[in-house]
């Protein structure tokens, strides 16, 4: 579902259109409803997408057809250029008030990921070398204050609690903190229904008492056409001052942000990338425009590789590809750069073209103690061996074994791994070749420019 | 006020007016079914997470069956659609599954926050409680995630098997399975954590506690509940689809009834792997869980404005 190729059927909807000039209406309306299709399958709110499509309608309609693009090409461009343009444009960060500290209130439904979130952001704002403190504000959900205690001594910051009315908490938990010099209080709140007007009066009692510098709500990205109501609800209430979306690891396409945003109008600060504490991104609306059409999220793709991957290691490792000369020593040196970048198949997702190759690689998850027997064996081959992998044979593979303490069939699964590593990061080089404007040169960029 | 009552007033706040919509374009058709109300009818649907295909599949019944049934009025169009609405949905057997022998065991497995530990809670509340039930913390990742499940357990009076976070949660599964036998329990009911269905090694995770609750079991577990978020959008299919080719699931639990969300995505889940709704919450109380009833569920989506005028 997450690869359905728009392109690939808005190229069969042009078929009959190559050749001439201007896009008339009906090739657009053609082209639109296979948009339509893209959309509401991303769960964009049907309104907003009845929206969107009558102003890109507009747009296309008796535009010239650029050499440089079929058809299908530029209608994707035109969508994906209003889409980028609704949802905003260059990152918003978090709004620092002048006199710290910077107080943020959190905000959602249940289960959206509000405690998470608030300790991701903790985490975030330490590592930029800020103070933040966290308030447990959540007094509902059982051990939700908990949550939040553990979620903060794990990443090494304070965390304030209390008990009886939650405002108060959250009052109290603020004073505390700024007392205590945090320069960020982040508060957390119970999650709560939109229509639940007591909850709702209860949040926004909260927030004229502490007066937050931001109000962020946290929505699931996998979230159906509600997200409007939910974001609209919020936004008159407790008067939003952005969007953080969770939960973009999966296959959702995320259109919820899309309804969310148009209906707010705030912009999305931060997306949640994983379960790891460290797995909160910066928004890039050209990106989000892209998954929700299905065209994959190539970009954050090679960004998130360039900031894991050594840059000198990956420029090697590029050269070797393509000299095809890719050895069991590069395998290992690759497979920890992967583990530094998160699980293999969660990167392939944001590829597109790779459906194929992304089934096939359900052996290649990296995990801790895996790798340390992947190191030991390898390190128990000769020189020859690991750069000539066929001739192991056997004996060799018998010997291996008994040197790294495993199994002749873990020598035989490494082997093979390695041979499907080979094969995808020759797929990777053809798929990269398909991509145009990326950032290039750089890590997987330099990937996929090395192989021609 | 009756739980049906809630989620028909829940439903009701969406001020939208979905059925009133819905019950505009009807009327303006005067009982015919033409392509103009046919398109009115799949944004309703649509607007109900129905989905493209969902909303396609509805309304080639609704043309079959109209060809047959001849509605005149728009209440005719209507009820016809409310009657091939429910029957999608029940089809299939929503009963508990009863264990051949005590304890019968129950697996609930979803993304996370989609409810499964306060499912968990209140299943167990339902199933007899204290001295029938026991509960198995079998999310060994999430912070606090035991000690949630054990405050449940404490309100209800239900042991608590859990072990170290970041333990083997198979292994707390073998010894929840293990001790309901020993205490002549009932239920035993396992919380896992939550994960995203795509996460291959989380899956395979799962996997494992299925496996290893067979083999403490002499059987798979009895029912193997997905619980589903009823915001949840399209991805819902995915969900199903992923989590039910890791394990073969019995049913759904459909989580936050009590919202507007109008949980449309159960149509496609039902259809295309024939798996009943057994369950929706519908409040954060432990009484807040009843069995799936597909015409009280329908007639709430179809009430959704609150007035009566359609039967």
């Amino acid at each position: 579902m997450a690869f359905e190729r728009l392109t690939e059927r808005l190229q069969e909807a042009f078929r009959r259109l190559s050749g001439r000039g201007k896009l008339s209406p009906a090739d657009v309306d053609e082209a639109l409803k296979e948009v339509r299709r893209a959309l509401l399958e991303a769960d964009v709110n049907f309104r907003v997408v009845k929206d969107l499509l009558e102003r890109i309608r507009a747009r296309a309609v008796g535009e010239e057809v650029l050499k440089s693009l079929t058809p299908a090409q530029q209608v994707i461009r035109i969508v994906r250029d209003e889409l980028t343009a609704l949802m905003g444009g260059e990152h918003a960060g978090i709004q620092f008030a002048s006199r710290p500290p910077t107080v943020i209130l959190l905000c959602g439904l249940q289960g959206s990921g509000k405690t998470t979130t608030a300790a991701k952001l903790a985490f975030r704002l330490k590592q930029q070398g800020r103070r933040p403190h966290l308030v447990a504000g959540d007094l509902y959900r059982p051990a939700a204050v908990d949550q939040l205690r553990v979620l903060a001594k794990q990443v090494g910051v304070p965390c304030h609690e209390g008990q009886g009315d939650p405002v108060e908490v959250a009052a109290q938990g603020v004073e505390a903190a700024a007392q205590a010099g945090a320069d960020v209080v982040l508060v957390d709140t119970a999650g709560r229904l939109q229509i639940d007007s007591e909850m709702m009066e209860e949040l926004r009692r909260t927030r004229d008492r502490i007066q937050p510098h931001e109000v962020l709500l946290v929505l699931d990205a996998m979230t159906g056409q509600e997200a409007l109501n939910v974001a609209r609800t919020f936004q008159e209430q407790m008067e939003l001052t952005g969007l953080v979306l969770t939960k973009t690891d999966g296959d959702a396409r995320g259109g919820a942000a899309l309804s969310a945003l148009a209906v707010t109008g705030k912009p999305i600060k931060f997306v949640g990338v994983g379960e790891r504490i460290e797995q909160l991104e910066p928004f890039h609306p050209d990106r989000m425009a892209s998954r929700i059409l299905g065209m994959g999220d190539v970009l954050s793709l090679i960004e998130r590789a360039e900031a894991a991957m050594d840059q000198e290691d990956a420029q090697r490792l590029a050269e070797r590809i393509r000299e095809a000369d890719f050895t069991l020593e590069d395998f290992l040196e690759q497979l920890r750069q992967v583990r530094k970048m998160g699980p293999l198949d969660e990167l392939l997702q944001m590829l597109p073209g790779l459906p194929a190759g992304a089934g096939s690689l359900k052996g290649l998850q990296v995990d801790e103690r895996e790798l340390k027997r992947v190191e030991a064996m390898i390190q128990s081959m000769t020189p020859q061996e690991r750069r000539n992998p066929q001739i192991i044979d056997g004996s060799r593979r018998r010997r291996i074994a008994a040197g790294s303490g495993t199994q002749v069939q873990d020598v035989n699964r490494l082997l093979k791994q390695f041979e499907q590593t080979r094969a995808l990061i020759r797929q990777m080089g053809q798929a990269g070749r398909r991509i145009r404007g990326g950032k290039g040169r750089k890590g997987w960029g330099g990937l996929f420019r090395g192989r021609r | 006020m009756s739980l049906w009552d809630r989620l028909r007033q829940g439903l009701a706040r969406s001020r939208s007016g979905w059925v009133s919509q819905l019950k505009k374009a009807v009327a303006g058709g005067r009982g015919r079914i033409d392509e103009e109300l046919l398109l009115e009818l799949e944004e309703s649907l649509l607007e109900a997470d129905v989905g493209l295909d969902g909303a396609e599949a509805i309304l080639d019944a609704l043309r079959e069956a109209a060809a047959k049934e001849r509605p005149s009025t728009a209440d005719e169009v209507l009820s016809l659609i409310r009657r091939l609405m429910t029957d999608q949905l029940s089809e299939h057997r929503r009963e508990l599954h009863q264990p051949p022998e005590p304890p019968g065991v129950i697996l609930l497995l979803g993304v996370n926050g989609s409810g499964k530990t306060t499912t968990a809670a209140k299943l167990a509340a339902q199933l007899g409680g204290r001295g029938k039930v026991i509960l198995g913390a079998c999310d060994t990742f999430r912070a606090a995630a035991s000690d949630q499940l054990a405050e449940w357990g404490h309100r209800i009076g239900v042991d608590v098997v859990r072990q170290e976070p970041g333990s083997d949660p198979a292994a707390v599964a073998f010894d929840t399975v293990q001790a309901a036998r020993a205490r002549g329990m009932a239920w035993a009911i396992l919380d896992t954590a939550g994960r995203l269905q795509t996460r291959t090694n989380l899956m395979k995770e799962l996997e494992k506690i299925h496996r290893v609750v067979e083999r403490a079991l002499g059987r798979p577990a009895d029912e193997r509940l997905l619980v589903l978020d009823a915001t949840v959008g399209q991805n819902g299919l995915s969900q199903a689809r992923l989590f039910h080719e890791t394990v073969p699931l019995t049913g759904l639990v459909v989580t936050k009834m009590d919202g507007t969300a109008r949980g449309g995505i159960l149509w496609a889940i039902t259809r295309e792997l024939g798996l009943p709704v057994k369950w929706i919450g519908v409040g954060e109380g432990l009484e807040d869980l009843q069995p799936f009833d597909p015409q009280a569920f329908v007639d709430a989506l179809f009430a959704g404005d609150g007035s009566r005028e359609v039967p």
